[in-house]
């Protein structure tokens, strides 16, 4: 909201400099987000002495004139002003000015003659209204003088950040009762007279021409209305529209102007209707019921709901209560009869009408804060009463004040003690009574450490004792409560398990050289349909956000493999085409509607590019699948997760993978996650044109897995001792099942200490159809040095037993 | 007939003269030393001298082998020294085989150097879901359906009831709900508000903080966020706690330390102000305590919240808040 100095100073005294102001309001509570020197727009405008006038040679109505801007320089000027005459000072604009208006001043030719700035208006400077010459202007300052100086024009605006819980500070007399407490000494704020001028009261009784009705009290406890005749309507004077304008409101018409002015100034929303337009001269407070359709003042079309509240006329309504006036009755420039609507509507109510018409007013802003529950009457005199000067009007005998909700008074029970231990404050119940009679606070001392104390009507925020710890701790100043140290147990617990393990893969996967990346949660609505997956696929199950920021973040993931594939597209992009890339985070399934959706936590790596580049020791060389799964396994092993198994996918379980390529990981009976090459169909969905491989873990599966204590293994006290196995087999057989069966010996003996592949071979001078594989086998014994004899018989029998198993040749 | 001891000198001496490699002499040195050598061979044929002649002729063998193998061995050194001398051994400046580094991205560095100091002082970790129901996310906070404090928060929707968390402040009356005081945590993670623009990403992250028991004051509140903006930024850093508004705080305070860009002076980090806002906090709304069960009578508590883009922006001099979940692996790769 934005504050006026100048207005300020009419409530309150205050005589501190701007940045004080600024701070101590900050300080308080109001944030001051921006100050702004009101008149900084009269930047490069002059006080000017018109030293000749002479007629345009090509214009009837333009003179050329000879300007004086001081520092003996003289300036040409075409003015079009009928009453531009010599040695008569005015306001002259120079290049680089930019009037109110928005026009931007040059240098340049007017009908063919120079023009180097502008003669100004009263109007065109915002100065006043009148627009019917150039500006006279009066004083002894001389040519050349900033006009800002000239005239002693100076204001400040305050752009104060409000925060929802201080709607008695959305108006110029609220924030001044906040200036009145930090001024030292402490300050009274003045309030405007509220009582109607007598001599423009006339002899009609509103009464006998108004009525008002309030038919759901409950939505509308309070209506106060007054009637004005004879309202002539027109253009506020300057000072009315000059205040508007500070705070960045637009003039209208006097009526209309004098309700936005009294809301400014008190809180107070206001609406005047056209008196001539209400049917029967019926004010009706209901909801709307069956009512469905309403144009407000600004033209716009609006679908009510039967719960909202409306004001109606005895036919139809008016406005939509406390948020926005109908255009069936809004003061038009042939209004004669106005009635003006004070009100409390209950904020909630004002709330919810204003979220669904997507209405947000000045006033339904006010109302669903929550106003003055007492300050209708005093708004709607100082209103009326304003009406009368200003328009010219009579005023109608009495008001109507319909009232069925009488706001409660609230008197707050303020033990001190818990107030000093919530703050870690001192201070005596006499100094807290002092801070709280400082913003209006009713306060009688009970004993030394209790007060009762009476909240004031416009304080909607305060009705507990720990608002009110709030008001002491703010008064007395946040930076003067002492800085302490809370005494509490030593009592620990242990770390999450999860918080640990993700701890442990980040370092294990940045240890392998990939970068950690973070994905939104939501991705494209057509995710699923680029990742293949088929109709009675999980991840199909996501959650759709129903107000989704674009199309592209829609749904909420139910994998993190789009998320990735979408960053590996845009480091391509960046021409970075080697990447190794993971990330940690949550899925989402959805379950029933209106239940939370499953989350469940992934560990998805991505791998792209080369293995090597082309260097001076080695040639470019792509990366496969295999890549990809050493990490695997070494993250698996850095977790202690022991023999996992990687077993082919056979089904269409992951149709993202290429077919062929692909493995589900498993240790025991747990699946851990897959691996596999990234389909060529789901790359070009994704505009991709180079391999992905990606490997996908579920991190709840790997959590059950991790062995909680680690024990080390002795160390071997013997050498170990080798043998190679070479077989040639159909190629059909997988190297995993000759693994398996091997295992399946070393468990009854327990001198294989382990096996693994260490060549493969296929083409010639083999056959046709077969491969050589060749495993070394490693012996030892935890009690002596292995020698030959000791493995003679073992080695033949393995080797007997997976030439038979997998029909195997022993090679020449 | 052999050659006797001293030709064998002679011809050794003259030919370890002229070895001009290593090989060579290595030759050399096999011919007279080794085992077939002319030395072995002059002692082995020993037993053919007369026998008053032996005695001489064995010890003059034994001397002129350990002349011999004097010489060879300073032979050599002179030979290792002339060819290292000449050899140009390896380019040193030929780039070394590259081991790719990885990189935690930076939010998670900055995330768990700030919960790594909360641990010190005794909190503990609590997360909660990223997708809440309304009670927690608002009810549960004092923030009624259609309270004006809503539109702090533009909100996604999942369904009526169910929203992507705007805060990490659920978790504040989910680990209440679930153990008694005193409770010291804080609960890091993603949360989600319908706004991207140049300072605001729809998802970004937070930590929040609670802690409750006896006698908790606002100025524990003031002590333990000034140890923590201490030991994150500086012991240095000047902070102001500034009154402001959560509905589920009283009192609330905004913390702003001293702009670490412009030192307070006033610049473009800090518009002008000097002072930047990174933390939310207040005392616990005694109606956050009654939805929960706690005795409001016996029980104060602080909470907090930290958004962690703001304390890395900060931290590194970042400008542009996108480029966290831009995922550019350039970027990503300085931290």
């Amino acid at each position: 909201m934005k504050v006026s100095l100048n207005w300020l100073k009419e409530y309150v005294f205050v005589d501190l400099d701007v940045d004080d102001i600024s701070a101590k309001l900050t300080m308080a509570g109001l944030e001051v987000d921006a100050v702004e020197a009101r008149y900084d727009y009269l930047n490069h405008i002059v006080v000017a002495r018109v030293d000749e006038v002479k007629k345009h040679p090509n214009a009837d109505k333009l003179s050329v004139c000879k300007v004086d801007v001081g520092g003996d320089k003289f300036i040409q000027i075409v003015c079009g002003a009928p009453n531009v005459q010599e040695g008569m000072y005015v306001p002259c604009a120079l290049p680089g000015a930019v009037l109110p208006g928005g026009l931007k001043i040059k240098k340049g030719k007017l009908r063919g003659e120079v023009s180097a700035g502008m003669l100004c208006s009263a109007s065109e400077l915002k100065l006043d209204t009148d627009a019917s010459g150039i500006m006279e202007l009066e004083g002894d300052s001389p040519a050349g003088t900033p006009l800002e100086e000239a005239l002693k024009l100076s204001d400040t605006v305050f752009e104060i950040d409000l925060t929802p819980n201080r709607p008695d500070c959305l108006s110029m007399i609220g924030v001044a009762r906040e200036v009145a407490a930090f001024m030292e000494p402490k300050q009274k704020v003045t309030l405007p007279g509220s009582t109607l001028p007598e001599d423009r009261i006339g002899n009609k009784l509103i009464h006998d021409y108004a009525k008002v009705q309030i038919i759901d009290p409950d939505l509308c406890p309070r209506y106060s209305a007054g009637l004005l005749f004879d309202v002539k309507i027109g253009p506020s004077p300057f000072w009315l529209q000059e205040k508007l304008e500070s705070i960045g409101l637009a003039p209208i018409n006097n009526v209309v102007d004098i309700t936005n002015f009294v809301m400014m100034e008190t809180g107070q929303p206001l609406h005047a209707f056209d008196f001539n337009e209400l049917a029967e001269g019926n004010i009706i407070v209901r909801r709307a019921g069956s009512e469905i359709k309403f144009t407000t003042l600004d033209g716009k079309d609006h679908t009510l709901e039967s719960d909202m509240l409306m004001i109606c006329d005895g036919e139809r309504p008016v406005a939509i209560a406390g948020v926005m006036g109908g255009e069936n009755s809004e003061i038009s420039d042939s209004t004669t009869r106005v009635l003006v609507e004070s009100a409390y509507f209950n904020p909630v109510s004002i709330r919810r009408t204003a979220k669904i018409t997507g209405i947000a007013s000045d006033a339904s802003h006010r109302f669903e804060r929550g106003v003055d529950p007492d300050g209708t009457v005093r708004a709607l005199n100082r209103a009326v009463s304003l009406m009368a000067q200003i328009c010219g009007a009579t005023i109608a005998k009495d008001i109507i004040d319909e009232h069925p909700g009488k706001p409660a008074t609230l008197e707050i029970d303020l033990n001190t003690d818990a107030l000093n231990v919530r703050l870690g404050t001192s201070l005596d119940a006499d100094a807290i009574g002092e801070i709280l009679k400082s913003v209006e606070f009713e306060v009688k001392k009970i004993s030394d450490t209790r007060l009762k104390v009476g909240v004031p009507f416009f304080r909607v925020d305060v009705t507990r004792p720990e608002d009110l710890s709030e008001e002491v701790a703010r008064l007395w100043g946040y930076n003067n409560i002492k800085t302490s140290y809370p005494l509490i147990p030593a009592k620990g617990r242990p770390l999450d398990l999860k918080v640990s393990l993700r701890e442990k893969i980040r370092q294990a996967m940045a240890g392998f050289s990939f970068s950690e990346v973070i994905n939104y949660n939501f991705i494209n609505e057509n995710s699923c349909d680029r990742l293949n997956l088929p109709d009675n696929d999980k991840r199909r199950r996501v959650e759709t956000i129903l107000n989704p920021i674009s199309d592209q973040m829609s749904v909420l993931r139910s994998s993190l493999i789009p998320g990735l594939l979408e960053t590996m597209k845009k480091n391509i992009s960046q021409q970075t085409d080697t990447l190794r890339l993971f990330e940690i985070g949550k899925i989402f399934f959805a379950t029933k509607k209106g239940s939370l959706p499953e989350e469940d936590e992934m560990i998805t790596g991505l791998l792209t590019g080369t293995r090597s580049d082309q260097s001076w020791y080695s040639k470019k060389s792509e990366v496969d699948f295999f890549d990809l799964k050493g990490v695997m396994e070494s993250l698996l092993e850095a977790l202690m997760i022991e023999n996992p198994v990687f077993e082919k996918i056979e089904d269409k379980s992951c149709p993202f993978y290429k077919n062929g390529y692909a493995a589900v990981v498993k240790s025991g009976d747990t699946i851990l996650g897959t691996l596999g090459k990234i389909d060529g169909k789901v790359l070009k969905n994704y505009g991709l044109k180079q391999d992905a491989f990606i490997f996908d873990i579920n991190l709840e599966a790997i959590q059950g897995l991790i062995p909680e204590i680690t024990q080390t293994k002795l160390l071997p006290r013997f050498p170990s001792i080798s043998r190679d196995l070479t077989i040639i087999v159909d190629r059909s057989v997988i190297v995993g099942e000759i693994l398996k069966q091997v295992e399946l010996i070393s468990k009854k003996e327990s001198l294989i200490e382990k096996v693994f592949l260490f060549d493969a071979f296929e083409g010639s001078p083999l056959l046709e159809g077969k491969k050589s594989l060749s495993f070394r086998v490693v012996y030892r014994s935890a009690n002596k040095t292995l020698r030959e004899k000791n493995i003679k018989k073992l080695h033949l029998n393995i080797s007997r037993a997976i030439v038979d198993k997998f029909n195997a040749d022993l090679p020449e | 007939m052999q050659n006797s001891i001293f030709d064998i000198e002679k011809q050794a001496f003259e030919s370890i003269e002229k070895a001009s490699d290593p090989d060579q002499l290595e030759k050399l040195s096999i011919k007279y030393l080794g085992r077939k050598g002319e030395l072995t061979k002059f002692l082995r044929n020993i037993s053919c001298l007369p026998v008053d002649e032996r005695p001489g002729a064995g010890k003059n063998a034994n001397i002129l082998k350990g002349k011999l193998e004097k010489a060879f061995k300073t032979a050599f050194l002179k030979l290792e020294a002339i060819n290292d001398k000449n050899f140009a051994g390896i380019d040193v400046t030929l780039p070394g085989r590259p081991v790719p580094r990885g990189s935690l991205h930076p939010i998670t560095q900055v995330a768990k150097e700030i919960s790594d100091i909360f641990l010190r002082l005794g909190f503990n970790i609590a997360e909660s879901p990223e997708v809440e129901t309304d009670y927690y996310n608002f009810e549960a906070l004092n923030i009624p359906k259609y309270h004006p404090a809503r539109d702090m928060q533009d909100t996604f929707y999942v369904s009526e009831n169910i929203v992507l968390r705007t805060h990490t402040s659920p978790s504040q009356p989910r680990v209440m709900e679930s153990c008694k005081p005193p409770v010291r945590i804080i609960s890091p993670g993603k949360v989600f508000r319908c706004d991207s623009d140049i300072t605001h990403t729809p998802m970004f992250y937070q930590i929040e903080g609670l802690m409750v028991d006896e006698n908790i004051s606002f100025g524990d509140l003031k002590g333990i966020l000034t140890t923590f903006v201490h030991q994150f930024f500086d012991k240095d850093t000047s902070l102001r706690f500034r009154p402001s508004f959560f509905p589920f705080t009283e009192p609330s305070a905004e913390v702003d330390i001293r702009c670490v860009m412009c030192k307070g002076k006033g610049c473009r980090i800090c518009s002008k102000t000097g002072w930047l806002e990174v933390l939310g906090s207040g005392m616990v709304h005694p109606a956050v305590f009654e939805n929960v069960g706690y005795d409001t009578d016996k029980y104060t508590g602080f909470a907090f919240g930290i958004g962690i883009e703001r304390m890395a922006m900060l931290k590194y001099g970042i400008d542009d808040i996108r480029k966290f979940y831009e995922n550019d692996v350039r970027f990503l790769g300085q931290f």
